[in-house]
C-alpha cells in the first residue's frame, strides 16, 4: 500500500510541477519577491529627478523620501520637496493601499494649509515627470494579477519575465511586463502598456546596492516614454534603513513641521 | 520697521553659524486698473516689490525647530500699503505625541475654496492680495496632542493684530477711508486681549472632520461713522468680543470631493450663522492629455443683515486646469454670482514656472452688473490685471 502511494507520487510528481499554471507561477514569483523585501521597517532616502524633453532640455527636482512599512497594507510615505525653489517646503503624505485609492495629504507652505487630496487617479504624472503616481507607490502583491512568461538573460543574470495586469480599476495601464532577476528578485526592467495596449514607457533600474545585508535598492531608475520622446531619471542616494521612524511621524499633522 | 530690520540682520548674520536653511522669494508686481476710478486720488496702475525670506534651523532630530518668515512690501504710491510683517518666528518642540509652539505663527483651518469661514486665528493682511488669503503673523502659544482618535489643538493668542487698511490712493476700497488710528475695542484690554481657541480634527477613511471654538477679539471689524482730525468723514473700526463655534467636513466619494464649513458667531454687536458648502469634481487627463480639469461649485449663505453681508446668498463656480507639465502650469477661473442681486465677480488666476527659479503669476478680476444697493458697488470700477514675476531661492 505505502509503496503504491510512493510509486504514484513518483510518477505524478513531474506532472504536478507542470500542472502549475503560468498564472500560479507568476503569483508565486511575485509573492517570493514581496517576502524578500519584507521587514525593512523604515527607510529614508534622497531622490533627484532629472526630467528631459525631446530637445534634451533638462529640469531637476530634489525630494527627500521617508517610508514606513505597514503590515498587511501599503506603506506610509512622506515626500518633502526641496527643488524647484518655488515648491520648497511642500510635503506630501501618502497612505498607500492595494486596491483602494490611497489616502493622500499635501502641505502647501505658501498658505500653511494641509489639504486632503482626491487620489483615486494614480495614473497622472508625478511633478510633470514621466513617472505616474502609481509607478512610485508601494508595490503590494494584490495590486496585480500575474502571469509567468519565460526565463531570459538580463545583463549578467537570469531573469523571470512576468506579465502583470493592474487590479486597480483606475490604473493607466492595461498590462506591464517586468524582468525580475532570479537570484535577488530585483526589478531590472519594466514595459508599460497604455489603455490602448500600446507600449508607452520602459523603466530600467540599475546601480543596485544591498542594505542591511538583505534589501536591494536601485541607485538609478530611468523611465523612457516611447510616445512623447521624453524621459525621467531618478537618482537615489543616502539610503538609510531602520532609522527609528514611527507611526506618529506619518500623520497629516506632521506635514506642518517637516523641514 | 526698525526692529524688523534689526531682527532680519541678526538672522542673516548670526544664523549661518548654525546649520541654517534659508529660502524665500523676491517679486515684482504690476497692477493695472483699466477703468477710471470712482473716488478721487485712486491710482490707475502701480508697480511694487515684495520680499519674503524664510529661515529654519532644526536640531534634536527634528524635535526642535526654530523657524522664521518675514514679509516686506515696498510701495511708492500707496504709503499705507508699504508694510512689513513677521509671518512666523517660533520655536517648535516635539515630545512624543505632544507638540508645543511658542512665538508668532500662521495657522489655517478649513476646507472650502471660495470663502474661509472657520479660519479665525490669524488676521487677514488687508494690504496684500484681494482674495484675503494673506495673513498677519499672530503671537501665540500652541499645544497639540496627537491621538489615534484625532488631533487636539489648544491656542492661547497673546494680543490682537490690528490690520492696516488701504489708503486714499488704493483701489478696491470703500468710499470713505478707514481711520485705524481711532480703532475702538469692546474689551477694556483693547488690542492686548488674550484670546483662546480649541480645535479637534480627525479623519476616518475618506472623511476629514474639524470642530473648533474661538473666544476673543473678532478679526472682522464693524465700521462706525466718524470724523478724522481734519473733520473728514471716515469709518472707524470697532472690534467686538465674540465666541465662534465652527465645524468643517470634507469627504471624498469617487472623483467627488464634498466640502462644508459652518460657523455660529456670537457677539454683543453682531451675531450670525453662516455656511459655505459645495464640491470639487475632477476629470483626469482630459482629451487624452495629462491635463486634469477640476470643476468647483460652492454656495455661501449667512443670516446677517443684507447690507452688512457681502456673502449672503452667493454661488461660486470654478474651473481648475492643472497641466501636470514640467512648468507646473495652472489656471483657475471662477465666478461669484449673487443669487438675489445681479452682481457678478469673475476672476482668473494663472501661474507657471519659468526655468528652475522663476515664477510668473497672472490675475484678472472683473466685476459686472453690480447693483447700486450691493456693498460691492464700491469696487464696481475696480476691474484689474495683476502680473507678478517672482524669483525663488
Amino acid at each position: 500500500m505505502f509503496k503504491k502511494i510512493t510509486l504514484a507520487l513518483l510518477i505524478t510528481w513531474p506532472f504536478l510541477a507542470i500542472a502549475q499554471t503560468a498564472e500560479e507561477k507568476g503569483l508565486q514569483i511575485a509573492k517570493a519577491a514581496d517576502a524578500y523585501d519584507q521587514g525593512f521597517v523604515d527607510f529614508t532616502a534622497n531622490m533627484q529627478m532629472i526630467l528631459k524633453n525631446k530637445k534634451g532640455e533638462v529640469s531637476k527636482r530634489q525630494i527627500r523620501i521617508r517610508t514606513l512599512e505597514v503590515d498587511g497594507d501599503g506603506d506610509k510615505s512622506m515626500s518633502i520637496f526641496d527643488e524647484p525653489a518655488d515648491v520648497k517646503g511642500t510635503a506630501m503624505l501618502t497612505y498607500s493601499h492595494g486596491l483602494k485609492p490611497d489616502d493622500q495629504w499635501l502641505y502647501l507652505p505658501a498658505i500653511k494649509r494641509v489639504k486632503r487630496i482626491n487620489s483615486r487617479n494614480k495614473s497622472g504624472p508625478f511633478m510633470g515627470s514621466e513617472f505616474a503616481f502609481e509607478d512610485l507607490g508601494s508595490q503590494e502583491v494584490e495590486k496585480y494579477s500575474y502571469k509567468y512568461l519565460r526565463d531570459e538573460a538580463c545583463e549578467d543574470r537570469q531573469c523571470f519575465v512576468i506579465e502583470r495586469i493592474p487590479a486597480y480599476k483606475f490604473s493607466g495601464y492595461t498590462r506591464q511586463q517586468v524582468w525580475l532577476d532570479q537570484q535577488d528578485y530585483r526589478l531590472m526592467k519594466a514595459d508599460f502598456y497604455d489603455r490602448k495596449n500600446e507600449l508607452l514607457k520602459t523603466l530600467t533600474a540599475s546601480d543596485y546596492q544591498q542594505y542591511l545585508g538583505r534589501y536591494w535598492r536601485p541607485g538609478k531608475m530611468e523611465m523612457i516614454n516611447h510616445q512623447n520622446g521624453k524621459s525621467t531619471t531618478l537618482e537615489w542616494s543616502d539610503y538609510r534603513f531602520k532609522t527609528g521612524l514611527q507611526d506618529r511621524d506619518f500623520k497629516s499633522q506632521t506635514l506642518k513641521r517637516v523641514r | 520697521m526698525r526692529y524688523w530690520l534689526v531682527l532680519y540682520l541678526w538672522l542673516t548674520l548670526a544664523w549661518p553659524a548654525v546649520a541654517l536653511k534659508s529660502s524665500g522669494n523676491l517679486a515684482a508686481e504690476f497692477l493695472l486698473f483699466p477703468q477710471s476710478a470712482q473716488f478721487s486720488d485712486q491710482m490707475d496702475e502701480n508697480v511694487t516689490l515684495s520680499f519674503q525670506p524664510k529661515f529654519s534651523h532644526e536640531w534634536n532630530q527634528g524635535k526642535d525647530l526654530l523657524s522664521a518668515e518675514f514679509f516686506l512690501r515696498m510701495d511708492n504710491k500707496d504709503e499705507n500699503r508699504e508694510h512689513a510683517d513677521i509671518r512666523e518666528l517660533k520655536w517648535l518642540h516635539v515630545s512624543g505625541d505632544n507638540e508645543w509652539r511658542v512665538g508668532i505663527d500662521t495657522v489655517f483651518w478649513g476646507v472650502t475654496e471660495s470663502r474661509h469661514l472657520v479660519d479665525v486665528i490669524n488676521q487677514t493682511d488687508r494690504l496684500e492680495g484681494f482674495d484675503g488669503e494673506d495673513k498677519l503673523g499672530q503671537p501665540m502659544l500652541q499645544y497639540t496632542h496627537i491621538m489615534d482618535a484625532g488631533v487636539f489643538h489648544f491656542f492661547m493668542l497673546a494680543g490682537f493684530r490690528e490690520p492696516e487698511f488701504r489708503g486714499s490712493k488704493g483701489r478696491l476700497r470703500l468710499p470713505l477711508l478707514i481711520d485705524a488710528s481711532q480703532s475702538l475695542y469692546e474689551s477694556s484690554d483693547q488690542d492686548e486681549h488674550i484670546d483662546f481657541a480649541l480645535r479637534y480634527t480627525h479623519f476616518t477613511g475618506d472623511t476629514e472632520l474639524g470642530f473648533s471654538v474661538f473666544n476673543g477679539t473678532d478679526r472682522d471689524p464693524l465700521f462706525l461713522p466718524g470724523l478724522d482730525n481734519n473733520g473728514n468723514n471716515v469709518l472707524i473700526p470697532f472690534y467686538q468680543q465674540m465666541t465662534q463655534f465652527g465645524f468643517d467636513v470634507q469627504s471624498i466619494i469617487g472623483d467627488w470631493t464634498w466640502k462644508l464649513e459652518l460657523i455660529h458667531r456670537d457677539g454683543n454687536s453682531d451675531t450670525f450663522t453662516a455656511a459655505t458648502g459645495g464640491f470639487e469634481y475632477t476629470l483626469y487627463g482630459i482629451l487624452e492629455t495629462a491635463v486634469d480639469l477640476g470643476t468647483l461649485l460652492e454656495y455661501s449663505a449667512e443670516d446677517r443683515e443684507e447690507n452688512e453681508a457681502i456673502f449672503d446668498n452667493d454661488l461660486f463656480g470654478g474651473l481648475r486646469f492643472a497641466f501636470n507639465d514640467v512648468q507646473s502650469t495652472e489656471i483657475l477661473a471662477g465666478i461669484i454670482v449673487d443669487t438675489e442681486k445681479s452682481s457678478k465677480s469673475f476672476r482668473v488666476e494663472a501661474s507657471r514656472r519659468i526655468g528652475d527659479n522663476w515664477k510668473l503669476t497672472g490675475e484678472i478680476q472683473v466685476f459686472t452688473d453690480v447693483e447700486s444697493s450691493d456693498p460691492l458697488v464700491a469696487f464696481s470700477q475696480d476691474d484689474y490685471l495683476l502680473v507678478e514675476f517672482a524669483r525663488y531661492y
